[in-house]
């Protein structure tokens, strides 16, 4: 499944919405939409992932991307992420980078 | 000024193009697969290949989609490298096929219509989930994988606590979490054990050992067992196919490939935890067997280099299954220094045991060295310099090391004299007392110069019969195996306590689980490192197999319901390995002096009988005492309790005379053993005060540990 990314900006708050699937071969694109972000200092970065179906190394390898690129006072949440993302999220150890929440604002 | 980034370097854009995949010629470092910008830079050595061919795979396919031959300027030396631009990382698989001689006298078993795998990959697909059913068609069973080496570990690394102070647990990935009652989410993998830290933590574990982790084929030599049908499996793991690629069957993530990261965050978790990680590492030998095992790796692509060969062609078998790795050719050496290193830097592993570690020290002929070079560089290496290093130092050809294996200031060893000493001494055998006491001294006879940390102590370890076990069964039961019970050791050293296996006879069960706190007060009170089997502080049993290499059930999973079966083994296990864990002065790194260095008015160590200053050396003798004075803790370098340890493993009960402490502390009760749970302990800092300062009754194979304070 082809993997997209959109993302917009409002009072400092990132908001970055996932689609598909998160691989090596689609994980520049949401590197590049980080740095996008980045240049604009926001003190909080939600991606919304509701939609987003898989998740692989190189995709997680991003949200560390993400906290080292807004530095590590910058909260990274997660938005209604699919069972599957949150098992490979927990397993991996990457739970502990990101907050997962239902909704934002909680 | 504009900078130069990576981009811009001409050596990062491909002159070659085959089939549509563009290439160019790369660099000889590292060996194996490495990320480089826009691509993967391939390199492998063959010492004798005419010739070599990098196969590319998408992740699961029956049929590479490319073969491309290097080409005659890519090979410099003996090494053939290459970069491949725009290759996904995580859906790629590779290998190589060798051209070369096939002429076994001289050593050469080279296979063009094999596909090899990496010596240096760093995952291993093909395999990814425990004891899935392998397609035995598949033209490339153990496909070499990438990683990505970016683990985010924020402020952790190696814990370098100072040996001495550890308790290592013995583990086993699988063992330890797959029985149901574990109640973990991800049973036998990296993330189940994750979920079972805070346990260890509360038993007082500060170190795990894992027994083997590399990448390894429960297949191999898979069997049915004829009686019950069961499948029987390399199970224990010690047979490897690839030394830098973890286990994808022990990762709950491993169908995703990201077994890599599942174990590293293991390892910080660890560390966060205090715990460090050591890891069973197998250099003896590999997977691929004899003259008829299969050919995987190194047999095709340079098995003269990577085998220890026989002037026929065959190979030696120091290692009991078949090959032995050439470990002092300087190419193998320089292999497992690089996989060490890597394990240190990109794992941060704390330290390794290894396998038959004898075999380590032999020359490529086989011959023992007197200076094996490669025990040298490991116990002078920048990059493992903080590395515990521990040898199972004898092998299966007959070499054994232990008290005189090539340490180097910095090699420790599994004291196997150890084991059985205190094995023959618990089962009542006499003329022990001296040994008895070299043995709880950290071993001063076999390591005078090497300090009492050079000796891991332990009793029992995966192979051969667990705790419980030693004291329920005389002679081993491994007819599960398949094997007619010819397998596994026939001295055991153990004592069934008047029955063979499990009774309903209390008295015997009474003596049973004393006899297993006698073992872990001795262990924990010895100088030295102890190592604790995995469930042996619960009274774990496999019913008498004292070799259960092969079995994937009940036999080798820990059955966490034993805590409330055994519960007295389990809290007793809890409070002496506490006891020593907050008693310095039973963590020595330097051998005793017997003498009064600090001019406490007492020696460092003392030796008692029934008689106080007064101990029975005779043959006949089956009892010793020990005083540890406070005042020379840690070779005399901090202060502590005064530690007094009193054994008796005369079948009756004795009276012992107890040193007189000076006039402003008093005996405490910490341990007797033959008093029924909850007596037999006292919490620490909680102790009773003895109620007769100058003597105490000693039951029948009884311990009894005194603090005085």
């Amino acid at each position: 499944m082809n993997f997209t990314v959109t993302s917009e900006i409002n009072n400092k708050v990132a908001t970055l919405t996932l689609v598909g699937s998160l691989d090596s071969s689609s994980a520049f694109v949401f590197q590049e939409e980080i740095q996008k972000v980045a240049v604009q200092s926001p003190v909080e970065m939600v991606l919304r992932v509701s939609e987003l179906s898989f998740m692989a190394s190189a995709g997680l390898r991003m949200i560390v991307f993400a906290k080292q690129k807004l530095g590590s006072q910058v909260q990274i949440y997660m938005v209604s992420p699919q069972d599957q993302i949150i098992d490979t999220l927990q397993m991996t150890g990457f739970i502990h980078s990101v907050h997962i929440v239902d909704k934002y604002p909680e | 000024m504009a900078e130069l980034d990576f981009d811009t370097r001409i050596d990062y854009y491909p002159t070659h193009e085959h089939q549509g995949i563009k290439y160019r010629r790369g660099h000889v470092l590292p060996f194996g697969a490495t990320m480089v910008p826009n691509g993967v830079n391939f390199s492998i050595y063959s010492s004798a290949a005419y010739s070599c061919i990098l196969v590319l795979f998408v992740k699961g396919a029956n049929e590479p989609y490319a073969e491309i031959a290097f080409p005659e300027e890519f090979r410099i030396g003996n090494t053939y490298s290459m970069i491949v631009f725009d290759l996904d990382f995580e859906l790629l698989e590779y290998g190589y096929r060798m051209d070369g001689p096939f002429d076994p006298e001289s050593g050469h078993r080279f296979d063009k219509s094999k596909i090899l795998s990496d010596p240096y990959a760093k995952a291993i697909g093909g395999r990814d989930k425990w004891l899935a059913p392998p397609d035995w068609d598949n033209i490339y069973s153990h496909r070499s994988r990438l990683v990505f080496e970016d683990f985010d570990w924020e402020t952790d690394k190696p814990l370098e606590t100072p040996i001495e102070d550890l308790v290592v647990y013995e583990a086993h990935v699988r063992g330890f979490t797959n029985h149901p009652s574990s109640g973990v989410k991800n049973r036998g993998t990296f993330a189940g054990a994750r979920e079972k830290i805070p346990y260890l933590l509360d038993l007082g574990i500060n170190c795990i050992e894992l027994m083997p982790i590399y990448e390894y084929d429960e297949y191999e030599h898979s069997k049915t067992n004829p009686e019950t049908g069961e499948l029987l499996v390399n199970y224990w793991g010690y047979s490897t196919l690839n030394f830098f690629a973890p286990k994808s069957g022990y990762a709950a993530t491993g169908k995703y490939g990201m077994q890599v990261d599942e174990l590293k965050t293991l390892i910080k978790e660890f560390h966060k935890n205090g715990i460090e990680v050591m890891l069973d590492v197998v250099f003896n030998h590999t997977a691929e067997g004899d003259h008829r095992g299969p050919t995987i790796s190194f047999k095709g692509i340079d098995n003269n280099t990577y085998y220890m060969l026989t002037p026929e062609g065959y190979y030696f078998n120091f290692s009991g299954t078949g090959n032995t790795l050439n470990c002092n050719h300087p190419v193998v050496r320089n292999m497992v220094l690089d996989c060490l290193r890597y394990w240190a830097s990109e794992y941060h592993i704390d330290g390794f045991r290894f396998d038959l570690a004898a075999i380590l020290g032999r020359a490529q002929d086989g011959s023992p060295l007197n200076n094996p070079p490669l025990l040298e560089s490991l116990a002078h290496d920048p990059v493992l310099a903080k590395c515990k290093l521990i040898a199972e130092a004898w092998d299966a050809g007959g070499l054994y090391q232990v008290g005189s294996f090539p340490a180097y200031g910095r090699w420790a060893e599994w004291n196997g004299k150890y084991r059985d000493a205190i094995r023959r001494f618990l089962k009542g055998e006499e003329g022990l007392i001296g040994e008895l006491s070299q043995r709880l001294q950290g071993s001063p006879d076999l390591y005078s110069t090497r300090g009492t940390s050079a000796g891991i102590n332990f009793i029992t370890c995966h192979d051969g019969f667990t705790l419980y076990d030693l004291f329920a069964y005389n002679e081993k039961h491994n007819e599960a195996n398949g094997e007619n019970n010819n397998d596994g050791n026939n001295d055991n050293f153990s004592w069934n306590c008047g029955c063979e296996g499990e009774t309903e006879d209390e008295g015997i069960n009474i003596l049973r689980h004393r006899q297993i706190k006698n073992a872990l007060s001795i262990l924990m009170v010895s100088q030295g490192v102890p190592m604790v089997l995995m469930g042996d502080e619960m009274g774990r049993t496999k019913y008498g197999n004292n070799n259960t290499y092969c079995h994937d059930n009940g036999l080798n999973w820990m059955n966490w319901d034993l805590i409330d079966k055994n519960s007295d083994i389990y809290y007793f296990a809890k409070h002496i390995i506490n006891f020593r864990r907050n008693h310095p002065v039973l963590r020595n790194r330097d051998h005793f002096r017997n003498s009064d260095y600090k001019n406490t008015g007492y020696p460092d160590i003392s030796f008692h009988g029934v008689h106080a200053w007064n101990a029975d050396w005779s043959k006949s003798s089956r009892v010793l005492a020990i005083m540890l004075d406070g005042g020379h803790a840690k070779n005399g370098y901090t202060t502590d309790d005064t530690i007094y340890v009193a054994i008796n493993m005369h079948w009756e009960a004795l009276p012992f005379e107890i040193p007189q402490l000076p006039e402003n502390k008093n005996w405490h009760v910490s341990v007797n053993t033959d008093m029924p749970p909850p007596h037999d302990f006292h919490q620490i800092n909680k102790e009773a005060v003895l109620e007769n300062q100058s003597s105490c009754i000693l039951g029948p194979r009884s311990v009894v540990i005194l603090v005085g304070k």
